[in-house]
C-alpha cells in the first residue's frame, strides 16, 4: 500500500522535469522572436535552427515523462 | 469506460506460432514486423514509382520524391560539409524510415514502430556504431581526440571524463527523445478521448461539453502530425552532426 502510494507520488514528482522544457521552449522562441525583430532579413534562415531547439528541448521534459512511466510500470 | 492509455503500445503476435525459432527463442510474427514491413515497401515503392517516369515537368508525387531528396541532401551539406555526402543514403533511409513510421502511427488504428524503445534503441545504436567506425576508420587511433577539447591540462582532468558520458549517452538520448516523443503524443490523444467517450456517456449538458476534449483531439492531432515531422528530422540532423564530428574532429569546416 504504502510502496504504490511512494510510487504515485514519485512519478508525479517526475513530471517537475516539464518545468525546464517550458522554460526551454520559451526561451527559444522568445529569443528567436527578439532577434527576427532586430534582423528580419535573417529570420527565415534560422527557422530550422528553431524548430531544432524547439524539439531538443521538448525531447527534455519527455525525459521526465519516461522516468515517470518507469517508476509506475516498470 | 475509461481506456487504458498504454494498450495501443501492446505489441501482439499476429500469426499464433512462432515464425522461426533463434536459439531457443521464439520469433513471433507480430504487428509491430507487419507495420515496418508495411513502411518499408510503401516508402521505398512510393520513391522509386514516383521518380521511375522521370518527368521533365515533374508531377506531385515526382516533386514529393525530389524535395525530400534535396532536404537532406541540404541538411547533410550544410551540417557535414562536402565530404559528408557520401552518407547521403544512409541518411535519407533513416530520415524517409523514421518519418514514415511516424506518419503511418497517426493513422486512427494502426500501430506506431517508432513508439517501441527495442527499434529506436536499434537505430540509434546503428547510427553511433557507424560513427565509432568512420572515426577509427578516417583518424586511426587519432578519433580518440574527440574526446580532449582545447583547454589547459588541468581543466581536461575535468573535461576528458565529461565528453566520454556525453559520447556514451547519445544512444540513449538520441532513442529516448524518439521514442518518448512518440509515446507521449499517443498517450496524450487517448486520454482525451477518453475524456470525449466518458463525457458524451454522462448525459445531460455533459454530453455537450464533450465537444471541448473533441476540438482539443483535433489540435493535438495537429500538433503531433508536427512532432513527427520534426522528430525525423532531428534524428536525421543528430545523425549528420555526430557524423561531422567523426569525420572533422574539432577543426571546423
Amino acid at each position: 500500500m504504502e510502496l504504490a502510494a511512494a510510487k504515485m507520488i514519485g512519478a508525479g514528482i517526475a513530471c517537475i522535469a516539464l518545468v525546464g522544457a517550458g522554460i526551454g521552449i520559451g526561451n527559444v522562441f522568445g529569443s528567436y522572436l527578439s532577434g527576427a525583430l532586430r534582423n528580419p532579413g535573417a529570420a527565415a534562415s534560422q527557422t530550422t535552427n528553431l524548430l531544432l531547439g524547439f524539439a531538443l528541448c521538448e525531447a527534455t521534459g519527455l525525459f521526465g515523462l519516461v522516468i515517470a512511466l518507469i517508476i509506475l510500470f516498470g | 469506460m475509461a481506456m487504458n492509455p498504454m494498450e495501443q503500445f501492446a505489441i501482439k503476435p499476429l500469426i499464433a506460432e512462432p515464425v522461426l525459432h533463434i536459439a531457443g527463442h521464439p520469433i513471433y510474427f507480430t504487428n509491430q514486423a507487419l507495420l515496418m514491413i508495411i513502411v518499408a515497401l510503401a516508402s521505398s515503392l512510393f520513391l522509386v514509382l514516383a521518380v521511375k517516369p522521370n518527368r521533365l515537368v515533374p508531377t506531385r508525387g515526382q516533386s514529393m520524391a525530389e524535395l525530400s531528396y534535396e532536404f537532406v541532401a541540404n541538411m547533410i551539406h550544410s551540417a557535414t560539409g562536402e565530404d559528408g555526402l557520401k552518407f547521403f543514403p544512409f541518411v535519407f533511409t533513416l530520415f524517409i524510415f523514421v518519418l514514415c513510421s511516424n506518419f503511418f502511427g497517426m493513422v486512427p488504428g494502426s500501430f506506431t514502430v517508432t513508439s517501441q524503445i527495442a527499434v529506436t534503441l536499434a537505430l540509434a545504436c546503428l547510427v553511433v556504431g557507424l560513427v565509432i567506425v568512420v572515426g577509427f576508420m578516417k583518424h586511426g587511433i587519432g578519433f580518440l581526440k574527440l574526446f580532449v577539447p582545447h583547454a589547459p591540462w588541468y581543466l581536461l582532468i575535468l573535461l576528458v571524463p565529461i565528453e566520454v558520458i556525453s559520447f556514451l549517452t547519445r544512444p540513449i538520448s538520441l532513442s529516448v527523445r524518439l521514442f518518448a516523443n512518440m509515446l507521449a503524443g499517443h498517450t496524450l490523444l487517448v486520454v482525451f478521448a477518453g475524456f470525449v467517450v466518458s463525457l458524451g456517456a454522462a448525459g445531460g449538458i455533459l454530453t455537450g461539453v464533450a465537444l471541448a476534449p473533441l476540438l482539443m483531439i483535433v489540435a493535438i492531432m495537429l500538433l503531433e502530425l508536427l512532432v513527427a515531422f520534426l522528430q525525423a528530422y532531428v534524428f536525421a540532423i543528430l545523425t549528420c552532426i555526430y557524423l561531422n564530428e567523426a569525420l572533422h574532429l574539432h577543426d571546423h569546416h
